[in-house]
């Protein structure tokens, strides 16, 4: 009898923890077939069906019948313009983590409905409630990704843990740094031990003061370049994305990477539903149809980055499973912080520091003197040419 | 013909180089084997493969195409009418002025076209309550606003070179007035238009800042999705399809100018004649 009812327990335990998920997924959403929605995410950023993976919005439109309209972006900053005018109707975006807490506050972005996505249970529970989503109301963690120092095992000799690295005159003319202020100012912070979202002037005084020593050492400040030059060995060090140096490394297996030990900026990209949303419980079927194991499987294979969900990284299948860069162990995992947004005046000092960065030094005063010079010889050509006109002219008269 | 100097030929191998340079080596990446530009390890046709699977690139290059035709056919018919207009005008103040009026586009910052046709759709989408108005009408709209003072520049020169007494001759010889525009004028100033619909349409084809502003959510074109492609490596199935375009347009201007150097030819034989 015992048994019988421990069975009878056991029965109910099951089903009362499978009825709901049931149910979310066999809610009926054939009343959305032959509806749209509009997909904003960034470049190259979803498994397309290249190299034979899974097409993600093909087989979503496959069984659904909604139709996906996907476009992409190229930065947070873009996509924030894109939707701040209004002039465009996205259903889903997928930002990064600073952006969507500006978004949030100037509620561009609506709450989730929580309830329509049943696979969010597979997101790992330190990707839920972060800074700029405190209580989990509007976004989805969709990849994520840290900077760590990329360098050419030939070049660099013993095992570096530090920035330092970035800032050592054995290796000058063979470093490179990001040509974006954000990143490029992060990584002389943490080298200084300095708060990376700080609103001080003086610690970003600091951070210019080291970016400048390094300057010498820099061979150029890069953004796509960097594969081109890390995998030719044209440069030896520099800093990028983890997911990034995977690709990299597939091209030159001379390349190595770390993680600071001073610590270093990690991001989240999730998924949200603009306010504008025409198509709202669409918008929610796409974002759980996201989660689910073999779709997520699919776009971490494609993009590289670490997915914050957990049937992934467990699942066998998985190519980086276990991939120490990807996934470090809790006693590797460096310090972290993300980017937080930045209030206008800081963002203003930042730029700025950022071209007084670029301008310094003699790389454009040589471009000045060539075009004060000839401007200067054609505005004498073109006197010298009418004065002798004027001469020749006064003889015939 | 004269025996050209060394440093003549040094000039024009030099400009040639820089002209093609960059594209010769996006046609030899694009048969790499490998997705990298700074190693080549290897010929295949991989990358050709790929841009025939990957659906977005085709339909953003579809989308591209079919907007390039339209806005330049567009553009062409309403610079050819624009132009036969200002020609006719007598008082040259207001000639000089709607000429100035129409390079507007032309001289403006795209920035700032592609911004203020942005404000200009939001705001009349709002008052008309249309819900997402950025699309290929707006596109549409902005590829025409600013390829038309190419045509109109294309056509005028033409219009200027030919009898203003044609026209007339044609009516005084039994033509109707449109006739005499369609059977006499048109033919006159055809290569005008031709030119000036091939840079309408090239225009458009390669226009990115101005589309960046004014595109919408179901309506991607090339440009913007290469561009988008920044955040990882941009993949090498673009260099294929770049020296694909690069290709068939080479091709379609060889055949053009052999045209063009055959009519002339026998031009010259009937003159002779």
């Amino acid at each position: 009898m015992k048994k019988v009812m421990c069975i009878i327990a056991c029965l109910l335990v099951c089903a009362l923890s499978v009825v709901p998920a049931f149910a979310a997924e066999n809610k009926d959403y054939s009343h959305l077939k032959g509806t749209e929605i509009n997909v904003y995410n960034w470049g190259e950023y979803i498994s397309d069906g290249a190299d034979d993976t899974l097409d993600v919005n093909a087989l979503f439109e496959e069984e659904t019948g909604i139709k996906v309209n996907y476009t992409t972006f190229d930065s947070n900053e873009n996509m924030y313009n894109k939707l701040k005018s209004g002039g465009a109707d996205y259903d889903i975006v997928i930002p990064s983590d600073y952006m969507i807490e500006r978004l949030i506050a100037e509620e561009l972005v609506q709450k989730i409905d929580f309830s329509n996505i049943p696979n969010y249970s597979n997101i790992m529970d330190e990707y839920k409630n972060l800074y700029f989503d405190p209580n989990n109301e509007y976004s989805v963690p969709y990849n994520v990704g840290m900077v760590g120092v990329i360098y050419n095992t030939t070049v660099v000799e013993g095992e570096p843990d530090s920035w330092s690295l970035m800032w050592d005159e054995k290796y000058s003319g063979q470093i490179m740094n990001f040509n974006n202020p954000r990143d490029a100012f992060a990584t002389a912070q943490w080298y200084a031990g300095l708060d990376i979202n700080s609103t001080n002037g003086a610690d970003w005084d600091k951070a210019y003061e080291l970016l400048k020593a390094q300057k010498p050492l820099v061979q150029s400040y890069v953004m796509d370049e960097v594969y081109n030059k890390m995998e030719s060995g044209e440069a030896a060090i520099c800093a990028y994305y983890a997911g990034d140096f995977l690709s990299m490394y597939d091209n030159n297996s001379d390349l190595a990477f770390y993680y600071p030990k001073e610590g270093t900026n990690i991001f989240v990209d999730s998924i949200c539903i603009p306010t504008s949303s025409q198509n709202k419980e669409a918008a929610e079927l796409y974002i759980n149809f996201l989660l689910r194991e073999d779709v997520a499987l699919a776009n971490a294979e494609y993009i590289c980055y670490a997915t914050p969900n957990k049937t992934v990284i467990n699942n066998d299948d998985y190519s980086f499973k276990g991939n120490e860069i990807l996934y470090p162990s809790k006693e590797d995992m460096p310090v972290t912080n993300y980017f937080h947004h930045l209030d206008s005046q800081t963002q203003l000092m930042m730029t700025s520091l950022w071209d007084n960065l670029k301008i310094d030094g003699n790389e454009n005063t040589g471009i000045y003197i060539g075009l004060i010079s000839f401007c200067v010889i054609s505005i004498a050509l073109v006197i010298f040419v009418k004065v002798r006109q004027r001469i020749r002219a006064s003889y015939y008269d | 013909m004269k025996k050209a100097k060394l440093p003549s030929t040094i000039y024009v191998l030099l400009v040639f180089a820089f002209l093609y340079v960059p594209m010769l080596i996006v046609a030899v990446y694009s048969f790499n084997s490998s997705n990298s530009t700074g190693v080549f390890e290897g010929f295949s046709f991989r990358w050709y493969q790929e841009l025939f699977k990957d659906e977005e690139t085709i339909k953003a290059f579809y989308n591209t195409l079919i907007l390039a035709i339209t806005s330049a056919v567009t553009s062409t018919v309403i610079g050819t009418l624009a132009a036969l207009g200002i020609d006719k005008m007598k008082k040259s103040w207001r000639r000089s002025g709607i000429m100035t009026i129409t390079n507007i586009p032309m001289m403006n910052p795209e920035i700032v076209t592609g911004v203020s046709m942005m404000l200009l759709f939001v705001f009349i989408g709002s008052f008309l309550r249309i819900n997402g108005v950025l699309g290929f009408w707006t596109l549409f709209i902005a590829h025409v606003t600013f390829s038309l003072p190419y045509v109109i520049l294309n056509i005028m020169p033409k219009l200027e070179q030919i009898n203003p007494n044609l026209a007339e001759a044609a009516q005084d010889l039994g033509c109707a007035p449109g006739k005499a525009i369609r059977k006499v004028v048109l033919p006159a100033i055809k290569p005008g238009i031709m030119s000036g619909f091939i840079m309408a349409f090239t225009l458009s084809l390669d226009d990115f800042i101005i589309s960046y502003f004014v595109s919408g959510p179901k309506f991607q074109t090339l440009p913007i999705r290469i561009y988008s492609m920044t955040k990882k490596r941009v993949t090498p199935d673009m260099y294929a399809l770049s020296t694909i375009i690069f290709v068939v347009i080479l091709i379609l201007l060889v055949l053009v100018n052999m045209n063009s150097l055959k009519g002339e030819q026998s031009k010259e034989k009937g003159a002779v004649k």
